[in-house]
């Protein structure tokens, strides 16, 4: 697969390392009242879509950005990539 | 009697070639492959077939050969499963037959066919489910000894491999009339474009068919294209390079195989595997031909018409005197008219009714409507038999039963073919991705005139979506090739088996078995009979299979549908996947900045995921291991002992926010370090299991160093970026791994703060001005920059400091010079592990990714006033019950006995068994200082059990000894000598 670097451009998939769901990126609140529970959702529940998938990708053997990649688990076809720092401020954190 | 033409064929007489097949010496010319230089010294039997060891020949002219399979190659270059059309003639070649017993000619195993009823279609299943005792003692090792293809040399593989890359705008799959003029029309335009085809001749069907293209001859037309595209400086061609994969994204993997490279003689690579990346694909692999089932049609001697059409036109071979053709459609027929004009004795069998469109008039015979019911002659063919009883003798008989386009390429993706109807094949489907196009006859296109108009439209296409200028060309030229097929599968007055699947010997038979059975499904119909397995995957024959199968089912063959189609193409060997990631090669070995010190001492070595670690240093007179160890202990607990530590994961950490990003992604508080001191950290998962532990070391205001274990060190950084860029984006902190960038020693022992102070310049080393947990940039050996922390591993009074990595196996010199006379001694990792044994320390045997705070007797460390990452999850109480797992120490009763590591503890009076389980030996060691062994675990509630004297079972080394629970702090408890 190639991933296209916000950054860098193409590159290929091999220089990345897979993490998985982008949800990873909303990690909840350490004090809210029912922080067990969302702890516990945020870190086993994930959904396993057949088609378009959120996921982190990781360019370890590039420059360290952690990407938020849209792709479709069907056809690998990659519709979107973000730095994954940019959809964190975007969401707030 | 095949033989060689005096003249013609593209081979090149003036470089001869003797070669060796089974012992027997032959020759071939340069432009042979193995298969056409065998057939020109009239070796048609080559092969014992797979199952039923029947003689077999050459049956096709490429890749999609199921019979004539060699073993190439002698001693450790051996390589099994070659195929002899494949493989281009070199001088002193050496081949030979594979999977029989005995010789070729007399195979013991030849029994086998004669045993056919017991051995068809599903045979496995059925026959090997009774008496259960036969499969062991009968079944299986004749079928081992009696089935199979080649054999492995049994030798390390002594040929070299290699891997490239290749990028290009368009990558065009074989090199056929539609690939060269694809290759053309986009190269012209100025595209990077790459053409590759497994042959080592380009040209693909015209050097073996008679065509004409614009008044020129096929061959010249092909010399004129490939000069022109050696011309230009944007095009490589690829020869003997087969496309076996399409990947995602327009990645494709090819083989090529390096013609420069000489068995033995040379190191060249043999092959090279590149990866090729693409912007545009225009797949141009061509046809394969398929066969047609009549009794004992997979004899010697019987060849597909276009592969002797191949033989024929471009290797000279004389296929004999007097040639059968049987065919369905024209195409075959070409195969006769090139006989014919060679004023050989052709008689065509053409099952259709009517003439075809394509005849000569000099056939010897045609006999339309007509079917072949048998042939005679085992080794070779004499004769043929026609349903009307009719028999002729022949020489050779050439099989035409259609073509199937080789949409291979284009269904790795999962695009699935489609069936046309007027050709009678399967075409590739509609929707291809990433910009892939197919021409020519791999789409279906038979004629060349509109083969070449497809590629140029192929050409055209991929030009318009790189903005490239698109080029008009007028229609070409061409002889007229008419393709009209009727679909003919197999002669069903047929008294002997037909064979569909030459490779796994499939007949027709076992396909309406399979079907009789239940079996229907294309998958399941592959899986039962084996059909379409092995090196040649059904390549002549999946199609013909189906075909059969859903006469059978009576649902239409593009009801029925083919299997999968999945890379590789062609089989490609692990070798050349491997390259030269071999043995040493496979990873990187990284070395401690003090390895060559190291290496002169004698040091004893050992791998430590990729680093390679001292172990020990062994002194003249030792020949223990043991001996060296306790030695290096005791010398350093009594002096000083010095250790490249250098492999520890570190961290450069930086920025306004960097202490409460610290504080976040550890355990324990951070907020508060002062700068100029060192605190430990304790990492945990999300899940709240302890993940790494090290130090952290405030340099300055806003820059730390923290440490990781050395295995976790690619770990931890990745996972602090994570939680950098994913969770806390706002937070002003960078991060970059130094662990390369650093050397850093331990030295310790009670003369540590004397052997550094020789080192240092002019740095007060008293305990006020540089306590424990204190760290310092500094300067060292006059100048040297360096970083200076009061920490220890082991107990003792003890520093680490570090160096510029480029200067660590000069600073351990100057260490052991400056140590003589504290009589300092280098220690190992060995030494090191029994020192934080000694002392409590927990390391890698202790976190298992199931050990928590609460288990390590560190619960308090978890700060509850702070959010950190695992924090949260920590607190479940399945991690919390008062008598989980606690770490602590044990020693054995009797103080003469050991115990390992693995070691499983049973309260004293119960049975040895699972359920009374309560934990386990995690690190054991013996203690030079204490003078016994020493070990560490976790055991239920052990804080509460210090005294007990529990069971230490060892089932395994059937070692049971009794040992006392006690504080895993065994020496110093207090901790007054790190202090000191």
């Amino acid at each position: 697969m190639i991933i296209e670097h916000p950054l860098l451009g193409p590159r290929d998939a091999a220089e990345f390392v897979y993490l998985g769901d982008a949800s990873l990126i909303d990690r909840p609140d350490w004090d809210n009242p029912d922080g067990d529970k969302e702890f516990f959702e945020y870190l086993y529940l994930r959904d396993n879509p057949e088609g378009i998938h959120r996921e982190l990708w990781y360019h370890e053997q590039g420059d360290r950005s952690w990407l938020v990649v849209t792709r479709n688990t069907l056809t690998h076809e990659i519709l979107n990539v973000e730095l994954a720092r940019q959809v964190a401020l975007a969401m707030g954190r | 009697m095949f033989s060689r033409f005096p003249e013609g064929g593209l081979i090149d007489r003036e470089h001869s070639f003797s070669f060796t097949f089974n012992n027997k010496k032959r020759t071939g010319y340069k432009g042979d492959t193995l298969a056409s230089a065998l057939l020109a010294n009239n070796q048609l039997f080559i092969a014992r077939s797979f199952k039923y060891h029947r003689p077999r020949g050459v049956f096709s002219a490429g890749s999609e050969e199921p019979n004539a399979l060699v073993q190439l190659g002698r001693a450790s270059f051996s390589e099994p499963n070659t195929k002899a059309t494949n493989i281009e003639l070199y001088d002193n070649l050496n081949a030979k037959s594979q999977n029989y017993k005995l010789s070729l000619q007399f195979d013991l195993l030849g029994i086998n066919d004669k045993l056919s009823p017991f051995l068809s279609a599903g045979f496995y299943y059925k026959t090997f489910m009774w008496p259960k005792l036969f499969w062991e003692k009968l079944y299986e090792p004749v079928i081992r000894s009696s089935a199979g293809l080649g054999k492995l040399s049994g030798y390390p593989d002594p040929d070299n491999y290699d891997k490239g890359f290749l990028h290009c705008d368009i990558l065009v799959v074989g090199g056929g009339p539609s690939g060269l003029l694809s290759a053309l029309v986009t190269g012209r335009a100025g595209a990077r474009v790459i053409l590759a085809d497994e042959d080592f001749r380009l040209g693909g069907r015209l050097n073996s068919d008679r065509e004409e293209i614009n008044n020129q001859s096929g061959q010249e037309w092909v010399a004129q294209t490939i000069a022109e595209l050696k011309s230009l400086d944007n095009v490589r061609l690829l020869p003997r390079t087969v496309v076996f994969g399409n990947y995602d994204h327009g990645i494709f993997g090819a083989l090529e195989q390096r013609p420069d490279a000489l068995p033995g003689i040379n190191k060249k690579p043999k092959t090279v595997l590149w990866r090729i990346y693409s912007k545009r694909s225009i797949i141009c692999t061509g046809a394969t031909e398929r066969s047609i089932g009549f009794g004992n049609n997979d004899r010697p001697g019987i060849l597909l018409a276009g592969a002797m059409r191949t033989y024929l036109n471009r290797f000279a071979v004389k296929p004999g005197d007097q040639v059968a053709l049987f065919t369905n459609n024209d195409s075959g027929l070409k195969t006769a008219n090139d006989l014919a004009d060679k004023d050989i004795a052709v008689t065509v069998i053409d099952t259709r009714p009517n003439q075809g469109q394509n005849t000569g008039n000099k056939y010897h015979d045609y006999i339309a409507g007509g079917r072949i019911a048998d042939v005679r002659g085992k080794k070779a063919i004499n004769s043929i038999f026609l349903t009307d009883g009719k028999s002729i003798k022949v020489d050779s008989l050439a099989v035409s039963g259609g073509w199937n386009p080789n949409v291979h390429l284009t269904c790795h993706k999962r695009t699935k073919p489609v069936w046309n109807e007027k050709i009678q094949a399967f075409v590739p489907g509609e929707n291809l991705t990433d910009g892939m196009r197919v021409a020519g006859s791999a789409n279906g296109l038979f004629d060349l005139s509109s083969a070449l108009l497809s590629g140029i439209a192929a050409a055209n296409l991929a030009l318009e979506d790189l903005g490239l200028p698109t080029s008009q060309h007028p229609d070409f030229e061409t002889s007229v090739e008419p393709t009209d097929i009727t679909p003919f599968w197999y002669v069903k007055e047929a008294r002997s088996r037909s064979w569909i699947d030459l490779q796994n010997d499939v007949t027709t038979k076992d396909i309406s078995q399979a079907h009789d059975e239940g079996f229907r499904d294309v998958e399941h119909l592959k899986r039962y009979t084996t059909l379409g397995m092995a090196t040649d995957q059904g390549r002549t024959s999946n199609v013909s299979a189906l075909a059969i199968m859903s006469e059978r089912t009576g649902k239409s063959i593009s009801e029925t549908g083919t299997t999968i189609f999945r890379p590789p193409y062609t089989p490609i060997p692990i070798g050349a996947l491997a390259g030269r990631s071999r043995g040493k090669h496979f990873r990187p070995t990284r070395f401690t900045p003090s390895h060559r010190w190291a290496e002169k001492q004698g040091a004893v070595f050992v791998e430590t995921g990729n680093w390679l670690r001292a172990q020990w240093y062994p002194l003249e007179g030792e020949t223990h291991w043991r001996q060296s160890v306790d030695r290096e202990v005791l010398s350093t607990r009594d002096s000083v002992g010095v250790c490249d530590v250098s492999t520890l994961g570190k961290i450069d950490c930086q920025g306004r926010d960097a202490a409460e990003f610290l504080n976040r992604v550890y355990a324990n508080p951070f907020l508060k370090l002062p700068v100029g001191k060192v605190r430990y950290g304790l990492m945990m998962r999300e899940d709240g299991i302890v993940y790494d532990d090290g130090t952290v070391a405030r340099l300055d205001e806003n820059h730390y160093v923290i440490t990781t274990t050395t295995a976790n060190a690619v770990l931890v950084f990745r996972q602090l970026e994570f939680a950098r860029q994913c969770l806390w984006p706002q937070l002003d902190v960078h991060l970059i791994s130094t662990t390369d960038g650093w050397a850093q020693f331990s030295v310790a022992g009670p003369n540590s703060r004397n052997l550094l102070a020789k080192v240092t310049d002019d740095f007060d080393l008293s305990n006020e001005a540089f306590p424990f947990m204190a760290c310092a940039n500094l300067t060292a050996c006059g100048g040297l920059k360096a970083r200076l922390f009061r920490i220890s591993f082991s107990g003792e009074l003890a520093y680490e400091i570090a160096v510029p990595s480029r200067y660590g196996n000069s600073m351990m010199e100057i260490l052991m010079k400056a140590g003589q006379e504290f009589n300092v001694v280098p220690y190992g990792t060995e030494a090191l592990g029994v020192m934080r044994i000694e002392k409590g320390h927990f390391a890698g045997n202790e976190l298992t990714g199931q050990t928590t705070a609460f288990n390590l007797g560190l619960e308090r460390m978890v700060s509850k006033k702070k959010d950190s990452i695992g924090n949260k999850l920590s607190e479940r109480s399945g991690l919390n019950q008062p008598d989980g797992n606690r770490l602590v120490g044990f020693v054995p009763l009797d103080k003469n006995k050991q115990f390992n590591a693995g070691t499983h503890f049973v309260s004293r009076g119960k049975e040895k068994n699972l359920e009374n389980d309560e934990g386990w030996m995690t690190s054991v060691a013996y203690s030079p200082t204490l003078g016994h062994t020493i070990g560490l675990g976790f055991i239920k509630n052990g804080l509460n059990r210090f005294g007990e004297i529990v069971h230490a079972v060892d089932p395994l080394r059937g070692n049971n000894t009794d040992v006392e629970i006690c504080s895993p702090h065994f020496y110093d408890p207090d901790g007054g000598r790190q202090r000191g």
